[in-house]
């Protein structure tokens, strides 16, 4: 476990991992892979009845932690969807449903809110821009306003039921919700290198925004919109560690098990070197997510450096570990047949989603700088 | 091997000051009490025999103080206190200067063995000692012709009657030029096989038949020691641990030094880890040519990912130490951190280096450190040795072929060099 759980985590994460145990063999991740959104809704309801949708949000608006600690419940929750490379909309719906919740006037969003924190309803985070674009622009005034541009890299794009859209404005940055269905939205999927996450383009030409579709002040989204971002990365990250542990456990197995020359694989020194290294990755992995996810619950100033701290390590050791297992698998390792492939792709989803190693080093150093 | 948390529950009674008002006090009495951080003492080369002298005196201030030996047992000349409270204290250290040399390895590993292993006459003669400052120890443990292979030890100790007769040669001491007592291994028995014959032994470092010498180092300096003992004799009473057991002491001694090198002893004093009192940061960026250079992307992403190895390196001390706290994680992890510290230290050598462009060739403090880069990789167990444990002690694959086991230790082959 990244953070041990208290007692009542305990419970909380017994219960969530009897129904991953339950429905998320490889088996039936394979099989979701061949449907259009990758994930059950009826299955995603289930989840939300466990409590994992509410956990970032407060008692009055529906929701409720089970440490007091929001974050790190959901951090469970994240770490083992991970070991069982689950489908769905943990991390978008999260994120998004966290920075909703948090908003100024929140109280005016209780109707959607409710319905996502119940599994009715989908949401998403439409968060990024192609590169070198803006993505979507507000424009207009009051009851005029109206949102243009293309988001990228939107998960669970063509299933969700409502949009939360980070986009500028001449105020600066500014949130709202848009419903899937509102005049003027695409949705295009593209490809994902996950065998059950979606992803899409959403496109929003000239769709009008009413006043209360707002979230939080006008211009004023940008400590909203990192919160999410840092949401997300911790959660990702979670995931990676526990689809990379998952694969380090059963590769150490299957190299005890394997035998060339005459002897186990695991008792060549050039293998168990190789093993040492990863265990140093992946512990070290799991202690700056955990350092990430304490300083994001705890919302002090050092959560930005500790989360950028966290993707950068944790994007590029983690699917390099994941590689490795390819490596000490031989020529199984790359087959459709073995269930490698489906850590690989998870872990790479998330090195590439919400800022890559490198973009997050950057940042380090900007914050140096500064 | 006892050096999780459970060592040192100096009290978790009632009776224990709560760490809010232990830090308040703390905090008060520094400011009062402490002189100001001197930027760079006692780091890179400075092994003048005065530093460590400064460090005995401020070691003395803490002392009277009541801020030695935070978790050490009272009846040791400790506070009694958990590792919570040293906690506290490191976070509060930062801005002053304290004697951070006697955390490796008098503090965190000396005394730390000698807690586990010590009679009560000795754990009462020489931890208070160790606590106020006026003991330095040091390890006697490699040896010219030993290398990683400690067991191997040639240094003997010839039993005479109620004494012991040691004859042999030591290296890679740190300051044993400045210290007081060390703990030598030596073989006492040559006919079983390697790990059954030696004993740890207490000896004071100077006094007649101990010849100890400055080894230069590549960057100048000349903290490391070897030492040549003949005929010196040893009371039985200096005995740590049993006779023909002192295999099982040196292998408790060499977890508190992974956990000290590593940073996650629960001992260290004065500082949040051993090598964060620095700004590194601060001098990668220096290295750059200043802030302005960082608009360099690739610059930037350098110093960002030496930014990522510091922040990622105090969170997996913190999170290990946690789960060996738990008993999740086994004695061997300390590993883990060894190996971690040592590799990212090799990784922001190399980028600081990458840093300074050509100023690498003529800045002679960076080449200093870049010459030694190795050495940290080296100390207190090679980065192959520790991916030897993590593989066979942590996660339980295949021990290597030993030549050497079951087999008495005089049967043996040995080096030719004289120091490998």
């Amino acid at each position: 476990m990244i953070c041990p759980p208290d007692e009542e985590q305990r419970i909380f994460l017994d219960t969530t991992l009897s129904f991953l145990q339950r429905t998320c063999g490889t088996e039936a991740v394979r099989a979701l892979a061949d449907t259009p959104a990758g994930f059950d809704r009826a299955w995603w309801r289930q989840g939300a009845e466990l409590g994992w949708t509410g956990l970032l949000v407060a008692e009055e608006l529906g929701g409720g932690s089970v440490s007091g600690a929001g974050l790190l419940d959901l951090l469970l929750v994240a770490e083992q969807l991970g070991r069982h490379v689950g489908p769905g909309p943990l991390i978008p719906t999260s994120a998004a449903l966290a920075g909703i919740a948090g908003s100024d006037g929140a109280a005016r969003h209780a109707r959607t809110i409710d319905a996502v924190v119940a599994g009715e309803s989908v949401l998403t985070w439409c968060a990024a821009a192609a590169r070198g674009e803006t993505g979507p622009t507000l424009s207009g005034g009051g009851d005029g306003l109206v949102l243009s541009g293309t988001a990228v890299d939107v998960e669970a794009a063509a299933d969700a039921d409502v949009l939360l859209v980070s986009a500028t404005s001449p105020d600066g940055p500014t949130q709202v919700l848009v419903a899937a269905d509102a005049p003027g939205v695409t949705v295009t999927t593209t490809g994902s290198i996950d065998l059950t996450r979606r992803l899409g383009v959403v496109r929003f030409d000239g769709t009008p925004i009413a006043a209360d579709a707002l979230v939080g002040v006008p211009g004023g989204a940008a400590d909203d919109i990192a919160r999410q971002r840092r949401i997300a990365v911790v959660l990702q990250c979670a995931e990676a560690v526990g689809a990379a542990e998952r694969v380090f456990d059963f590769t150490l197995d299957y190299v005890a098990d394997r035998f060339s020359f005459g002897r186990p694989l695991s008792s060549y020194q050039a293998l168990k070197h190789r093993f040492a290294d990863m265990k140093t990755w992946l512990e070290a992995a799991r202690g700056i997510v955990a350092g990430a996810a304490r300083a994001e619950q705890a919302g002090g100033p050092e959560a930005e450096r500790t989360v950028a701290a966290a993707k950068a390590y944790a994007g590029d050791v983690l699917p390099q570990l994941v590689q490795d297992c390819v490596q000490m698998h031989g020529g199984i390792g790359v087959t459709w047949e073995h269930d490698l492939h489906l850590y690989l792709r998870r872990v790479s989803f998330h090195r590439a989603l919400y800022g890559t190693p490198n973009e997050y080093r950057r940042r380090l150093a900007s914050s140096a700088a500064a | 091997m006892r050096i999780d948390s459970g060592t040192i529950e100096g009290g978790t009674g009632t009776d224990v000051e709560d760490v809010s008002a232990f830090r308040a006090r703390a905090a008060e009495w520094l400011a009062a009490t402490m002189p100001p951080a001197v930027p760079n003492r006692a780091r890179g080369g400075d092994d003048s025999i005065a530093i460590w002298d400064r460090a005995r005196e401020l070691q003395r201030i803490l002392h009277a103080g009541g801020f030695a030996g935070l978790v050490f047992p009272k009846q040791y000349g400790g506070q009694g206190l958990t590792v919570a409270h040293q906690r506290a204290f490191n976070e509060l250290c930062g801005p002053y200067e304290m004697p951070l040399l006697l955390n490796v390895p008098s503090f965190t590993i000396m005394a730390a063995t000698l807690l586990d292993f010590g009679t009560e006459e000795q754990k009462r003669r020489h931890i208070p000692a160790i606590l106020r400052g006026d003991e330095v120890w040091v390890q006697f443990l490699s040896e010219p012709s030993g290398g990683s292979d400690l067991a191997s030890a040639r240094t003997r100790a010839t039993r005479d009657g109620d004494h012991f007769v040691l004859n042999g040669a030591k290296v890679w001491s740190s300051a044993a030029f400045v210290a007081d007592y060390a703990m030598i291994l030596a073989r006492t028995n040559w006919d079983v096989p390697k790990h059954r014959g030696l004993t740890m032994f207490i000896v004071q470092v100077h006094q007649p038949g101990i010849t100890v010498n400055r080894i230069k180092q590549v960057d100048g300096s000349a903290e490391f020691c070897e030492e040549f003992f003949t005929d010196v004799v040893v009371p039985e009473a200096d005995i740590l641990g049993r006779e023909n057991d002192g295999w099982t002491v040196a292998t408790t001694l060499l977890a508190h030094e992974k956990n000290a090198v590593g940073g996650g002893s629960p001992y260290i004093s004065g500082a949040t880890a051993l090598i964060e009192r620095q700004d590194p940061i601060g001098e990668l960026v220096e290295l750059a040519g200043g802030p302005a250079a960082l608009e360099d992307g690739h610059l930037a992403e350098l110093v960002g990912e030496a930014i990522m190895l510091q922040e990622v390196r105090k969170h997996t001390i913190a999170s290990v130490a946690a789960r060996m706290a738990r008993g999740e994680m086994q004695a061997p992890a300390s590993a883990v951190l060894k190996l971690f510290d040592a590799t990212s230290h090799m990784r922001t050598s190399d980028i600081s280096v990458e840093l300074a462009g050509s100023g690498a060739a003529s800045n002679s403090g960076l080449a200093g450190r870049y010459l030694m880069r190795q050495a940290r990789c080296l100390a207190g167990g090679s980065n192959e040795i520790q991916r030897n444990i993590i593989s066979e002690r942590v996660l339980g694959m295949p021990r290597e072929a030993a030549a050497d086991r079951d087999v008495p230790f005089r049967e043996l082959g040995a080096s030719r060099t004289s120091r490998a």
